[in-house]
């Protein structure tokens, strides 16, 4: 087995990446987009606002604010370049946003994986899709077209005039990722590439190619989002990528499917930032029941926590005459907001709209409602009590929630009103409705704006300075805390953990319960070969019909297979055969010491005469016909010139070997 | 190990489906549903023969429930509150939501009909609460060894088959299935499985059913026709399932044709079913799916709630009432009002149970129909038959039956005459055993079993790769999952005292004893006279070891030439038999003859072989001893 990590986890939006070749097949696991390098190109408004040709009509490679005026391009995975797409058997897709780059890999020439991902996680991430691509052709259009494109400007002379921050995310912390930069993909090659999506269910078991057993569980990161549990006929891995314990959203955190593989793959490390230092007591120490300690409401406490402070922020806002601006596409954390932001408006009687604008909101937040069998246990209480599953299903009729497709939209403006509260999604704030909305607001010091961390905020919100309104950033939880990991792991009992290098500190001192292995981006792991033997189901009736020979000095019995071999789900099955060749097959090895001894014995009782030659290993035969019988180490030579005699003496000296 | 079968209802019958199945050790009772032709204790399944103790939570593994319908889950609140049962209940996500408003239904018209009830509303509630719900081929670990999946069974909404194994032994029980798609929900979808045994319902057992258009066309005229004429038109359905579909094709139907007349439902109860079906609609078929974001199919347009006082209203209108088979409740009380009126229309569903008012309407054409001893109604109203049903029809059965190939098939939910029929064709047809047990019978017979052994890596290699063999399903055109290969016979099961079974490559037993290979070979060396040899080969003249083996070689090709006889470095060979020109006058193998080389032309022949080739070797050696000139020729 090897394993190579691509890129590392930064975060909900950008999870890591990740090629694991188990058993010859060769899997990646996610196809992230990194859209926080859309960040060096100037938002869509600001190059209208601008002259892009200055008079003198040379070309301006930066605006004003050095960003770069141009159609946007896309940072697909990093390191792309380790692998050969054709070469890829299987794609594994863990969250909606570790589908956001696979159109890239999937229009590439060559690609024929087999790709997987659950039913709500493909269609969550097709709405976002729908919505980047629709954003981006909103871009272009206003842009109009322009004869150069980015990759064309990013020569070195160009490149050396360009701030740092710009080089560093253009060409990557090593100079090496100009390559990964793409032109955006069309709707087309989406299309194509959902086409080729097998969508699963929660534990749901698919086989790919007869031997390699693949099941998704519940991540509890978004709706859909799950982790893996690959079992091959050698060894079993589980990987976790991001994960929630318990969400208000999404499904709990499922890792029964996880337990006793025979490697782990923790990708799961978001919450590094955390001072807190594992000590193996706190390991052993542990006495409270593993579901209780893992599935306590913790996270979801902590999470409403922070939902409702943004809620008693947005209401401060709005009671100044401010608007406020929610720039997050996370669904699980909108759906909740969304219930939340109307209980505070209502709780002070403020008469306030909630403007969702977005290309795909209408049909995205209708399909939420029909999605109960992956929600947590509280959705599902509330669908079999015959209520919404979401609030915004009752606000939307009863006209608190207003939702629109574009910030252009006639309904919009006619029912305009400020103060409000917009939620929209954020593409690194350079694309979409919260670009205008941003210029509109930003001098504002009554409006907020609430960002979602994970991205540079200073750089992101450059184009818009200076900058009035506040400003509050939000760390959603988008990882399993690290106090809960030891136990996790310690409860998942696997042979061999593999986790992220900068974990090393922490994990180190657990090496004696745990065997732990650390990755370092772009360099691969190669794990020794299991020795694990595979099982072969032999069928009861054909077991009873082989003929066992005990072995001589030996307790072992043997006896040869006959039947049919096939592979069925990862077992090897043998079974009667279908058609019965009918022939009996003798024995074929032989092995043992044959003694002089008994030899001339044996050969006295089919009527041969023997004479031992002392200090040799030869028998000469005198009678019937002369002959000759050498006893080697290896082999036993009969020299005798009679068919029949010499077929006999074999047969004697068989009868002193052991054989099958 | 063995597989029981146990039929506590639906047994020769239809209603109380009740399986319980011993599977290697798990017992797993199947549908806990009850009889809606009885009100005594023959309406529920005869739980004691489960246990005598009355200790269900040792006695069963789970309770798997197909579908919503009371004849599967009728009983369930009664066996979980009042007769105990503890352990785990498993059902779809929309029967454990639906599952409540039917019971709930029931049990008001149990009490309206002045019955004693047998669960109230909190028991339902308490029973719901132990109920996991499962998606569709979501695979659920019951325990270390039992995992069941459920498949979509079309029917109703929710309905599904289950698959249930327990080590290498797998069993389907069916449920209600339908295996062409309706107005509302898809066919039945299972995938091929290995399968000790399959119970299915057999409703329809020797019924062939068309085309449903047509049938669906004449109610819609039925129903058209009333109204037209002033008419009252009572539909009678359970609060689920026909309802939604009966509902959609009318909804649709008054949009197509702009027709005005109300459509109502009889209580809240199926407005609120609506709601469950608007979120579920995941279960329903791709056609309706596709329309949740614009317009969700089951947002009715048409239909509007019933009120009481409308009873004897004047003008022409459409209810649905339940209980569906007019059996109590609402529909009875709608019944006395409207059928002795010429203008009215009752439709009926396809199967109505014995001891109903719906079962008296069908049989024949009655002018009256005795309620009970006092009451008596004159029906002068029109009957329409529904005749579409979401069961499958035997050619359904016969083809599921087919597709799974299952070692066993046991039918339930059917009638006695009809299911002998179609046991009948699945003898004599598929070769497969088959039986209709009758309630409280048990059948049972082994369970497959495969013995377990390791294997190595050399024998999974040598039978494995590069030999691979796909056999295409011709039937099916299925995915090739068998991989096949002659090789088997290479390996060796060995067994040790104490130790795992274990199968080898035949190379590795030696190894595993602790000793080498040792081969029994066989050599011969004998003396010719080549002199006619030497007139034969004219233009060799030299006695040179090379042009003797080739000119051995052309004689002996003519006699072996299809043993592909080869000429080696002073040699010629075919398999392990090899002979050479022997020049060692002391050569050991050197047994018959003098011993010695001469000149006069007699040459000696060294040869050696294993038991292999045995055959060939002396062949070979015959040939080349007629060789010899001292033989006369
Ligand atoms: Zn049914
Ligand atoms: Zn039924
Ligand atoms: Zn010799």
């Amino acid at each position: 087995m090897k394993f190579t990590n691509l890129s590392q986890n930064k975060g909900y939006n950008l999870p890591s990446c990740h090629m694991v070749n188990l058993s010859g097949f060769h899997i990646l696991l996610d196809c992230p987009l990194d859209l926080s390098s859309l960040t060096i190109f100037s938002p869509i408004s600001t190059i209208l606002h601008e002259q892009t040709f200055d008079s003198s009509s040379s070309k301006k490679i930066l605006d004003n604010y050095n960003l770069i005026p141009f159609e946007p391009y896309y940072k697909t995975i990093e390191r792309g370049h380790l692998w050969n797409v054709s070469l890829i058997d299987v794609v594994l897709i863990s969250s909606p946003m570790g589908m956001l780059g696979l159109p890239f890999l999937t229009r590439t020439k060559g690609f024929s994986a087999k790709i997987y991902a659950t039913e709500a996680t493909t269609r969550v991430s097709e709405f976002m899709m729908k919505d980047l691509i629709t954003m981006h052709m909103e871009y272009k259009q206003l842009y109009g077209h322009e004869e150069n494109n980015f990759l064309q400007l990013m020569n070195w002379k160009n490149l050396e005039a360009f701030p740092f921050k710009l080089k560093e995310i253009i060409l990557g912390k090593d100079g090496t990722e100009l390559g990964s930069w793409m032109p955006l993909y069309s709707a087309v090659d989406m299309k194509e590439c959902l086409q080729k999506v097998e969508t699963l269910k929660y534990s749901e078991e698919v086989c790919y190619n007869g031997s390699l057993i693949i099941k998704a569980f519940s991540s509890g990161l978004e709706i859909g989002a799950c982790n893996w549990s690959l079992k091959s006929p050698k060894r079993n891995i589980s990987y976790i990528s991001s994960s929630i314990f318990s969400s208000g959203v999404s499904m709990e955190f499922d890792f029964h499917g996880l337990i006793g593989s025979d490697v782990l793959i923790y990708s799961d490390f978001t919450s590094t930032k955390t001072n807190y230092s594992i000590n193996s007591e706190n390991v052993n120490n542990q006495e409270l029941n593993d579901d209780d300690f893992l599935l306590n409401s913790d996270e979801r406490l902590e999470e409403m926590e922070k939902l409702n402070f943004i809620c008693s922020c947005s209401m401060d806002s709005l009671k100044a005459g401010g608007s406020v601006l929610i720039p997050i596409g996370r669904l699980g954390i909108i759906l909740q907001l969304l219930e939340l932001l109307s209980m505070h408006i209502d709780s002070f009687d403020l008469k306030v709209p909630i403007f969702i604008i977005s290309s795909i909101a209408e049909e995205l937040l209708a399909y939420t409602c029909i999605l109960p069998e992956w929600l947590c246990n509280y959705r599902q209480d509330k669908m079999y009590s015959g209520k919404s599953v979401f609030g915004h299903e009752e606000l939307i009729k009863e006209k608190k929630i207003h939702i629109f497709p574009t910030i252009n939209s006639r309904e919009l403006l006619m029912m305009w009103q400020e103060p409000c509260i917009v939620v929209c999604p954020h593409w690194s704030l350079r694309l979409g409705p919260v670009v205008h909305l941003l210029h509109r607001w930003h001098g504002d010091p009554n409006s907020l704006l609430v960002l979602e961390e994970g991205i540079d905020t200073d750089f992101a919100l450059s184009p818009f300075k200076p900058i009035a309104m506040k400003v509050l950033e939000c760390s959603f939880l988008s990882g399993i805390r690290l106090e809960k990991v030891p136990q996790l792991l310690k409860m998942l009992q696997p042979k061999q953990i593999l986790l992220p290098d900068y974990t090393k500190p922490l994990f180190e001192p657990l090496n004696k319960s745990l065997s732990c292995l650390f990755y370092t981006e772009a360099e691969t792991i190669r794990l020794p070969n299991s020795n694990k033997l595979s099982e072969l189901h032999i069928a009861t009736n054909l077991a009873s019909q082989l003929t066992f020979s005990k072995l001589k000095n030996n307790e072992l019995t043997m006896s040869r297979l006959t039947g049919d071999l096939y592979v069925e789900h990862g077992k090897h099955y043998l079974v009667e055969e279908k058609r019965s060749t009918g022939l009996e097959i003798g024995p074929l090895v032989h092995w043992g010491r044959v003694d002089l001894g008994s030899l001339l014995v044996g050969l006295e009782k089919i009527g041969v005469k023997g004479l031992m030659e002392y200090g040799s290993n030869v028998v000469n035969v005198v009678e019937p016909v002369k002959g000759l019988i050498e006893v080697k180490e290896t082999s036993v030579v009969i020299s005798i010139g009679d068919e029949s005699l010499a077929s006999r003496i074999s047969d004697v000296v068989y009868g002193l070997l052991n054989g099958v | 190990m063995a597989i029981e079968c146990l039929v506590l209802g639906a047994g020769q019958e239809v209603g109380k489906s009740c399986v319980v199945v011993s599977i290697n050790g798990k017992r797993i009772m199947f549908d806990c549903g009850m009889h809606m032709g009885y009100t005594d204790h023959r309406r529920y399944p005869d739980f004691s023969l489960i246990s005598k103790s009355g200790d269900f939570n040792n006695a069963l593994s789970c309770i798997i429930i197909t579908h919503f319908h009371l004849d599967h889950i009728g009983a369930l609140p009664y066996f979980t509150e009042v007769c105990g049962y503890n352990g785990p209940i498993y059902m779809t996500y929309p029967t454990k939501a639906l599952a409540p408003l039917m019971l709930e239904d029931y049990r008001k018209v149990m009490v309206g009909r002045g019955e004693e009830q047998q669960f109230t509303y909190e028991n339902i509630l308490d029973c719901m609460k132990k109920v996991t719900a499962v998606d569709l081929k979501q695979n659920v670990q019951v325990d270390k060894n039992l995992q069941i999946r459920a498949y979509y069974a079309g029917h109703v909404l929710g309905a599904a088959m289950f698959y249930a194994c327990v080590e290498d032994s797998g069993m389907v029980y069916t449920g209600d299935y339908n295996m062409t798609p309706d107005r509302h929900l898809g066919a039945a979808q299972i995938d091929r499985l290995q399968l000790d045994l399959l119970i299915t319902e057999s409703t329809y057992a020797t019924t062939i059913r068309d085309s449903k258009y047509a049938r669906e066309r004449e109610f819609l005229k039925a129903v058209h026709k009333c109204v037209d004429n002033g008419g009252k038109v009572l539909i009678p359905t359970f609060a689920l399932g026909r309802a939604q579909e009966l509902c959609i094709l009318l909804d649709d139907y008054w949009e197509r044709m702009n027709l005005k007349v109300p459509i109502y439902f009889s209580a809240g109860l199926t407005i609120q079913a609506n709601l469950y079906y608007k979120v579920l609609i995941n279960w329903t078929s791709q056609k309706v799916k596709d329309t949740y974001a614009t317009r969700n199919a089951f947002d009715f347009k048409n239909v509007h709630n019933f009120d009481r006082s409308l009873l004897d209203a004047p003008g022409p209108c459409v209810l649905f009432a339940t209980p569906g088979m007019i059996s109590g409740g609402f529909s009875l009380e709608v019944f006395k009002h409207w059928a002795p009126c010429e203008s009215n229309l009752i439709t009926l569903p396809g199967y109505c149970v014995a001891g109903t008012v719906g079962h008296k309407l069908m049989s024949g054409k009655p002018t009256k129909v005795d309620l009970d001893k006092d009451t008596q109604i004159d029906v002068r109203c029109q009957i329409h038959q529904l005749s579409f049903s979401p069961h499958t029809d035997a050619k359904g059965i016969m083809d599921l039956v087919k597709f799974l190939s299952p070692k066993h098939v046991i039918l339930v939910h059917g009638e006695k005459p009809k299911m002998d029929l179609l046991k009948g064709r699945i003898k004599s047809e598929l070769g497969i055993e088959c039986y209709d047990p009758a309630n409280t019978e048990t059948v049972s017979f082994p369970s497959t079993h495969f013995i377990k052994s390791d294997a190595s890596n050399a024998f999974i290699r040598s039978s494995l790769a590069p030999n691979f063999k796909f056999p295409k399903d011709e039937i099916t055109d299925m995915p090739a999952l068998h991989v096949r290969d002659e090789r088997v016979s290479e390996g060796i099961l060995t067994m040790g005292k104490g130790q795992k079974v274990k199968v080898v490559h035949q190379d590795e037993v030696v190894t595993m004893v602790g000793g080498g290979k040792t081969e029994v070979e066989f050599g011969y060396c004998f003396g010719l006279n080549l002199c006619n040899l030497e007139n034969i080969g004219e233009e060799i003249r030299v006695y040179d070891d090379e042009s003797l083996l080739k000119i051995l070689n052309m004689k002996l090709s003519g006699e072996f030439g299809e043993l592909g006889l080869r000429g080696g470095l002073g040699s010629l060979e075919v398999n392990s038999f090899r002979v050479l020109v022997c020049k060692n006058d002391a050569c050991p193998r050197r047994i018959d003859g003098d011993g010695c080389s001469e000149s006069g032309g007699r040459v000696y022949f060294c040869c050696n072989w294993s038991i292999l080739d045995k055959t060939i070797a002396w062949r070979v050696i015959n040939v080349m001893k007629n060789m010899d000139s001292s033989v006369d020729l």
